[in-house]
């Protein structure tokens, strides 16, 4: 296990590393000269040069490079270009937000698709299965403006129960309740899959031979569902959850902006429509180290329970 | 007579398919005694395991029964409630079937899932643990603390299926029911399993329904024996009169099948039942074997035979008085082998070795293996699964480059390693039959195109000719024009299996590597395939490369042997030398291991634990940690012995001279 963890976590460098250079080549690539687009097209020619020397635009590629990546390990992305203070405050504050609603999302998710997974699949075949897969998989090819705007219409305008959008603010319930709807257009997009998966692994777990001996040990079905079925049929499901993390963090976008949430989606969508390259460049830095954490946690989460990674399996 | 532990009284039962039901049992009925062991034999799809599971009914949700009930223990098992049956499965019966690595949870410490049966009987977790500790001691586990504490991947085969032995005598069940409990496990491995059970049923007076297609097995183990076919038995009796004096035409046809008293292609071709078993839910003609039974008269097709009581035995059939008329038919001719050892041979192995490096471990799969192979010989590989056989042969094929260059020579010229780099007439020259046809023939190709395929990539024949060929080599495997249209999803094993010899014949291989081409097939449809694998051989002089853990089959097929351990070769010589002595000690005991369906009055000889890990290898021989007759003083262990030439030609890598090893023909004789 040592070693396993060991090489993940040297990959994990290596990504972030790669990932570092990526962010800062797009950045640098971008057209335009950087001061021309803040100072706009008629200032003069030396207070464009000089702003582009304060910015640190101008050197060669490689120690910008450099300097850019050793403020970044210190929690320093530069000054927003806009706001003209520092990107990290911006970020970290998006970032507590989309956090927020992606741990709500999984609150609301997780167990949903775990159980409506499972009950699929001890219903195979039968009624209550078709209507728990052919809702996931309509959901899961909606299109989240799709969702969002139907839940809109529904609770805040016809109803007048939640709030149609904003950031969470204030009292907790106030900040759940303005965190729901966004959430609940996640889930409706995450469920379908989820639970197809929670229920593949759980019919590959009934029909194995140690669901049989489980079985025909005489232990009471309760018993062998929980702790045979769903222990083994667990393991996929945590896989994709761990790979739909990704999603939430990354590709909150179109629900951020729908609902006019300041998460990160939002503020990398914003960046890149005002060329705020600083600001761009550390929100995209951070949610990819973000959605790289959460798989490497995903996969040491997988390995730990599953004692064939764990220990190492015999050729 | 007391209750039977075990009673099934003209049970039926079907599958619904479609709406429609396909009957699996007939009216089946039997009683195992209290310490009885019972065996049923059959081939599959005669019912057996839908037998096994109806006694627990562990039945799948399309199961129907039609008819007769089952008794377990006095009580109808079909009319149980759910926690009756809970109760029945907890406390009164247990059932091992094959492969134990899938019956444990992979994530559950063994431990807490021996465990988990005792706590279910109400015992506290002390007593629970205490109790796993005594069980697992009696199924022969030297140090059960560890073993508690691992997981299931870390116990080799048989280690797991002591395990779950020991979870099936938790509960101290009145009735065992053993579902193809030593399949899959190496010969010596299934032996020490069928002592160990023997050993614990006298231990504890337990009934035993013994369910296998090893009939060695079953004649090793059961009191008395049942032979099922098509869901309907047709004889029964002790284990003793049915396999010595078979008195119904299909157990004839069965034991006959069997490559037995040491045959050889050479001197005989192998029985064969003709035709098939009929399929599930066909209507059945009066006597169920009838279409391929050679006794059959008009009355066998109008009136079903009732049972004929013979003195302690009963057989399903009208013309028990005319059984003698199959008996006494003479076997057909065998081809007569021609090889030619003063040829150039076809392949030469000088000192092949092949090292896998994995997780910076040196795994050495093959040491300096060294062979030669003739035109149309047949070279045995044996040894228990880890021995090499499989890599030695995947390393001549080139899936596997071996360690040093320039050390295989196949027609005069040097192999090169990996398929990739050979020239076409030598990848065509070495062709492959694996052990299970159904992944490797491509189920969504029609049979033509298949053996087709092959025809023009590696016979490379342009389309014109195609047709002919493929008609040609179509009738050579025995198929015929209606199959050609079918996908291999229709066909049964053995006619798969034919669609896969066919595609390795296409492009006239020199040497086909056969790895376990019978060892999924049933035995009536294993002697057809060795039939045709010997017509073949002899037709187009091709040599095979032999691969099986069935020592009867490898007996009848090779002219020659080689005997593997932790990829070295301890033995190499002519077959009957290799069975008979003087032999390796290593082969003695690899002999002893396998159940004879003739019956076993020799006492059988012990390996000490489990192959070694080929990353650690014993020093010296690589045997002595296991040989019953390693000698005195250290010389076995620290002076790795040569392989010492012995006057038939063969080669023994053994301290002990040639003329003191065994010379006792320990297996398979009779």
């Amino acid at each position: 296990m040592a070693r396993y963890v060991l090489r993940r976590l040297g990959l994990a460098v290596i990504t972030l590393f790669i990932l570092s250079i990526v962010v800062f080549t797009v950045s640098a690539v971008l057209p335009g000269s950087v001061g021309r687009a803040i100072l706009g097209p008629f200032a003069d020619k030396r207070s464009v040069d000089q702003l582009n020397n304060e910015l640190g635009v101008n050197g060669p590629l490689v120690n910008r490079y450099f300097r850019w990546v050793s403020h970044a390990v210190r929690g320093d992305f530069g000054n927003s270009y806009k706001y003209k203070s520092p990107v990290m405050d911006f970020v970290s504050k998006a970032l507590t937000s989309s956090l927020k609603l992606a741990l709500l999302t999984l609150v609301i998710v997780v167990p949903l698709g775990v159980i409506g997974g499972t009950i699929a699949a001890l219903r195979q075949g039968k009624a209550l299965d078709r209507i728990i897969t052919i809702t996931g998989l309509s959901l899961a090819v909606t299109p989240e403006f799709v969702i969002g705007i139907v839940l809109i219409l529904v609770f805040p305008v016809k109803l007048g129960w939640l709030p149609s959008g904003g950031s969470p603010k204030g009292a907790v319930l106030d900040q759940l309740k303005t965190m729901l709807l966004p959430a609940l257009t996640l889930t409706a997009i995450l469920f379908g899959y989820l639970s197809r998966m929670a229920r593949a692994g759980a019919i590959e777990a009934l029909n194995s031979d140690y669901t049989r001996t489980a079985t025909l040990k005489g232990l009471p079905r309760h018993v062998v569902l929980r702790r045979h079925v769903m222990r083994n049929s667990l393991l996929p499901t945590i896989a994709v959850i761990a790979s739909q993390m990704s999603y939430l963090l990354g590709g909150l976008l179109v629900t951020e902006t729908l609902f006019n949430f300041r998460g990160l989606g939002l503020l990398v969508a914003d960046a890149a429509r005002g060329k705020d390259i600083p600001m761009l460049m550390g929100a995209v830095f951070i949610v990819g180290a973000l959605a790289m954490t959460m798989s490497l946690l995903a996969d040491l989460l997988i390995a730990w329970l599953n004692p064939r990674v764990r220990l190492g399996a015999k050729q | 007579m007391s209750t039977p532990a075990l009673e099934f009284n003209d049970l039926q039962l079907a599958y619904m398919v479609r709406g429609q039901a396909r009957e699996v049992l007939r009216g089946v009925s039997f009683a195992v005694q209290p310490g009885e062991t019972y065996g049923l034999v059959g081939e599959s799809g005669c019912g057996k395991s839908t037998a096994a599971y109806t006694a627990v009914r562990y039945l799948p949700t399309n199961a129907r029964i039609l008819g007769g009930d089952v008794h377990l223990a006095g009580r109808d098992i079909l009319s149980l409630d759910k926690k009756e049956l809970q109760n029945l499965r907890a406390n009164d019966v247990s059932i091992v079937y094959q492969d134990p690595g899938q019956a444990l949870n992979p994530t559950i410490k063994v431990g807490l899932q021996l465990m988990e049966a005792y706590q279910l009987l109400g015992q506290s977790k002390h007593d629970a643990l205490t109790n796993s500790r005594e069980i697992l001691r009696k199924v022969q586990i030297a140090d059960p603390e560890s073993v508690l504490g691992r997981y299931p991947h870390q116990l080799s085969g048989g280690m797991q299926q002591r395990v779950v032995i020991a979870m099936a005598l938790a509960c101290n069940p009145q009735l065992i029911i053993l579902d193809e409990p030593t399949t899959g496990l190496d010969a010596t491995v299934e032996a020490e399993v069928l002592d160990l059970i023997r050993g614990l049923r006298d231990e504890f007076g337990t009934s035993v329904l013994f369910i296998s297609h090893n009939l060695g097995a079953i004649r090793a183990m059961c009191d008395r024996v049942g032979v099922l076919y098509a869901g309907k038995l047709v004889e029964e009796g002790r284990a003793q009169d049915v396999f010595d004096n078979p008195q119904h035409p299909y157990t004839v046809g069965l034991l006959r099948c069997l490559p037995r008293h040491g045959s050889r292609k050479s001197a005989q071709r192998l029985e064969t039942i003709p035709g098939f078993q009929p399929l599930l839910g066909a209507p059945l003609p009066a006597c169920v074997f009838v279409d391929r039974c050679p006794l059959a008269t008009e009355k066998c097709r109008s009136v079903a035979p009732e049972w004929t009581q013979l003195g302690g035995r009963k057989v399903r059939c009208h013309h028990v008085d005319r059984v003698h008329e199959l008996v006494s038919s003479a076997l057909p001719e065998g081809t007569p082998s021609t090889v030619d050892r003063s040829s150039t041979p076809m392949l030469v192995l000088d000192g092949v070795s092949k090292t896998f490096h994995q997780g910076g471990q040196a795994i050495k799969a093959v040491r300096d293996v060294s062979l030669e192979l003739f035109a149309g010989e047949t070279l045995g590989l044996v040894g228990e699964s880890g021995s090499g056989k499989t890599t030695l042969a995947h390393t001549v094929l080139g899936i596997h480059a071996p360690d040093q260059a320039n050390t295989i020579t196949f027609d005069g010229k040097n192999l090169k390693p990996g398929t990739r780099k050979r020239p076409a007439d030598q990848v065509r020259g070495i062709q492959i039959i694996f052990q299970n046809p159904d992944s490797a023939l491509n189920r969504r190709h029609s049979v033509r195109r298949i053996i087709g395929r092959s025809l023009r990539r590696l016979a490379q024949l342009p389309h014109s000719e195609v047709d002919g060929a493929l008609q040609e080599i179509t009738a050579s495997v025995r198929l015929t024009e209606r199959h050609l249209d079918m996908r291999p999803s229709q066909l049964s094993g053995g006619l798969k299996q034919r669609v896969a010899i066919a595609r390795a014949f296409a492009g006239h291989p020199r040497i086909v590597v056969c790895d376990e081409p019978t060892s999924s097939l049933d035995v009536s449809v294993q002697a057809a395939i060795l039939n045709l694998l010997g017509d073949l051989q002899h037709d187009r002089d091709t040599s095979y490369l032999f691969i099986s853990h069935d020592l009867r089959v490898v007996r009848y097929l090779s002219d020659r042997i080689a005997v593997l351990y932790l990829g070295r070769i301890m033995e190499l010589g002519p077959a009957e030398r290799v069975f008979d002595g003087p032999h390796h000690p290593y082969t003695e005991a690899l002999l002893s291991a396998a159940p004879s369906v003739d019956g076993d009055t020799r006492e059988r000889i012990r390996l000490d634990g489990e192959i070694p890990s080929a990353v650690n290898q014993p020093s010296g021989c690589v045997f002595h940690t296991r040989c019953p007759r390693r000698l005195e003083g250290d010389l076995c262990s620290t002076v790795e012995p040569p392989l010492t030439p012995t006057p038939d030609g063969g080669v023994i890598r053994c301290h002990i001279p040639f003329d003191q090893l065994g010379g006792q023909p320990v297996a398979l004789r009779s």
